[in-house]
């Protein structure tokens, strides 16, 4: 259903127009430029792997595709059409979904005020508790996560299982974009196996994913392309398939495209 | 009073599986042993109809305003101005009921009220926008609300007293009619049950239907069976007091009805509103309130603007009950409301904090300052003894912590 609308959106469902797309994006804070003339793309179904040191600015990059920051400069593209990413809730109707590096969960509010907050149902103008309740837990099944009291404070619960309620998030509200940064930082190798299934699943669906990590395993297994990020500028895009995971580490490190390797971007 | 806080500590688990909230049941102890205590040394005097008529008012005026300084703290925030700003709204409702509504009317009183309560909100809303917008710490901006509104208090009639107010507005006080009578107050008691009944049956049964889990039966059945009683053993004291010229039954005040209703309103604003949610949210995690898209500005303003709409309420109450606007009245009445939050579960790290906890504090700290009003204890004895119970209650807070991390 995501996918066809937004195919409508495209007009004739041209697949060469990006699902998201940035040009000449800048940003800074004080003196440090965060980010220059960055310009990344992102088709529908594809998982984009942004890669760099820290400090590169990919964190910054999203949260603008996120809404959290504004650019100084430059656009935001969805469908060929230029959008104001002005704050967090302009992205989410845009559906650009994100799950922040650091958790973003309110660690006294129970688990079903978590997937909707910002967001809650209402009925008679008033929280209808028990449908998101009810929801959550459809949602969580959907995931295969076990959480037997949706209404406790979700405090004491573990990394994945946080992870998972930031996930569902992005899963119930739909997502046409999905940001994910560092998601599998914080789990254990057998999480770890279980975001990225998800992840192949909702590439299924034809959502579009950011996806930061360090695990150049992963970033491999997942993506379909990487984008190389050194001290806030672009240094190159590539097809996973083109390039090897000695020449991306080169990219990091040497902040350039390796030799015989066109920018393909 | 430290032991029984160690027991309570060890039922814990028993009361989340009961569905119970451990630090309520803990402070209704608490209470109902500070009434006991106070009933034998006074003879007998403390547990009269009579003078739980009268710790209800006394009530009154910090039951007010502990709701908003709930949200205040759960927010991350303080107000140290709502003492102020209760003495300084007080004198303007006082000057507005003498000189611009001399008449006794009701629309007189209705009047004065209103043009107070909006009075509060505006200097709430100025200092959550002051806090909000321009990133000035809460504990500062309202640090320089108590002195301004103090003053402020003073300014606006040159120190000088004003009284008298009229009869309608001095309903407010709890004065002389300012009960609502046996009838009335059976009728309130009524309704409330049957509110009681209807809401917790109804939720039962939604909850059961849709396949939720909901406390047992049995459970269920005693804690509103408890608050039944509750609600009828509050009409039955309230109305157990004669009024000596007429004999007839006082009934329950018109400021315990209000501060009862300010209660029950922000309960439900906490439980069942974004409002509410967000404030949490924000208390937790303010980063994440953010990101999802809640206008944590509006909402700081908004929080401000309330608790400066409650000070106000209760500055109604206490100008009302004096019959005269003073400069002093309400001097030092923030940290008074500060300490019933916090014993009643307000963390000042924020994210946690509770409003029936609240009021419960508020009603703990009455108790002890009419017991030991009761006693004759010197005046300075019950600021040391509610020092002493902000610490202890702090201090319990802090060993249960440790303990469940542990
Ligand atoms: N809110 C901020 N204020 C000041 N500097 C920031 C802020 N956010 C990021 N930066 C700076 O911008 C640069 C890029 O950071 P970031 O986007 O977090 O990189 P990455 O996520 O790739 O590690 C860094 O130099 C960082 O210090
Ligand atoms: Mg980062």
């Amino acid at each position: 259903m995501t996918l066809t609308r937004q195919q409508g959106a495209a007009g004739h469902g041209n697949l060469s127009t990006p699902l998201i797309e940035t040009r000449g994006i800048f940003k800074s804070f004080g003196g440090i430029h965060a980010l220059e003339d960055v310009a990344v793309q992102l088709m529908p179904g594809e998982v984009l792997a942004l890669l760099g040191h820290n400090g590169a600015g990919k964190s910054t990059l999203i949260k603008m595709l996120s809404g959290a920051y504004t650019p100084d400069a430059g656009q935001v593209l969805m469908n060929g059409q230029e959008v104001q990413l002005s704050s967090p809730r302009a992205a989410q109707l845009l559906g650009i979904e994100t799950i922040y590096q650091n958790l973003a969960l309110a660690d006294n509010l129970d688990v079903a005020a978590n997937i909707f907050l910002g967001r809650e149902l209402l009925r008679g103008g008033v929280l209808d508790e028990d449908t998101m309740e009810l929801e959550a837990r459809k949602v969580l099944d959907r995931l295969k996560v076990n959480l037997p009291d949706l209404r406790k404070p979700v405090f004491n619960l573990s990394g994945g299982q946080r992870q998972c309620i930031a996930i569902s998030r992005a899963i119930y509200f739909k997502a046409r974009v999905l940001i994910m940064d560092e998601p599998t930082a914080a789990l254990g190798p057998q999480e770890t196996a279980q975001v990225n299934e998800l992840i192949q699943s909702l590439k299924q669906e034809g959502v579009g994913i950011f996806l930061i990590s360090h695990d150049m395993h992963d970033v491999f297994d997942l993506a379909d392309r990487v984008t190389v990020m050194k001290n806030g500028r672009v240094v190159g895009s590539s097809p996973t398939s083109d390039i090897t995971q000695d020449e991306v580490l080169e990219m990091i490190i040497a902040g350039k495209l390796p030799r015989g390797q066109a920018a393909s971007s | 009073m430290q032991r029984v806080g160690t027991t309570a500590v060890s039922r814990v688990p028993v009361m989340t599986r009961l569905g119970l909230d451990s630090r309520l049941i803990f402070m209704v102890l608490a209470i109902a042993a500070i009434w006991i205590v106070f009933h034998l040394l006074t003879n007998g005097i403390f547990l009269t109809s009579r003078n739980l008529w009268n710790l209800s008012v006394q009530t009154a005026s910090v039951g007010v305003m502990v709701s908003g300084m709930v949200l205040i703290i759960v927010m991350r925030n303080i107000d140290l101005s709502i003492g102020s700003i209760l003495g300084f709204t007080g004198m303007a409702m006082a000057v507005i009921n003498s000189r611009i509504f001399p008449d006794d009317t009701w629309w007189g009183a209705a009047l004065t009220l209103l043009l107070g309560l909006a009075l509060g909100a505006l200097v709430g809303v100025i200092q959550g926008t002051w806090i909000a917008r321009l990133g000035v710490p809460s504990f500062i901006v309202t640090l320089g609300g108590l002195l301004i509104f103090r003053g402020g208090a003073w300014l606006l009639t040159s120190g000088q007293t004003v009284a008298p107010l009229s009869d309608s507005f001095q309903i407010l006080g709890g004065g002389l009619n300012g009960s609502i009578g046996g009838p009335w107050s059976w009728t309130v008691g009524l309704v409330l049950m049957a509110v009681i009944l209807v809401s917790d049956l109804r939720t039962f049964q939604q909850r059961a239907k849709r396949g939720l889990p909901n406390r047992s039966v049995l459970v269920q059945a005693g804690f509103t069976g408890a608050m039944l009683l509750l609600v009828l053993g509050f009409v039955l004291v309230m109305n157990g007091y004669a009024d000596p010229r007429s004999g007839l039954p006082r009934g329950i005040p018109v400021p315990v009805l209000v501060m009862l209703a300010v209660t029950a309103i922000m309960m439900w604003v906490v439980r069942a509103t974004r409002f509410g949610r967000y404030v949490f949210a924000y208390g937790g995690n303010p980063e994440a309130a953010r990101l999802a898209g809640i206008n944590t500005t509006r909402l700081t303003i908004m929080v401000f603007g309330l608790m400066g709409l409650l000070a106000a309420l209760a500055g109604a109450i206490q100008t009302a009950r004096l019959n005269a606007g003073t400069n002093s009245t309400g001097t030092l009445a923030e940290l008074s409301v500060i300490a019933a939050a916090v014993i009643g579960g307000a963390s000042l790290s924020g994210g946690s904090g509770s409003i029936p906890g609240a009021f419960l504090g508020a009603v703990l700290m009455a108790s002890l300052i009419n017991g030991m009003l009761l006693l004759d204890l010197p005046s300075a004895w019950q600021n040391v003894v509610q020092g002493l119970v902000l610490m202890l209650a702090v201090t319990l807070d802090v060993v249960v912590q440790k303990r469940r991390v542990k």
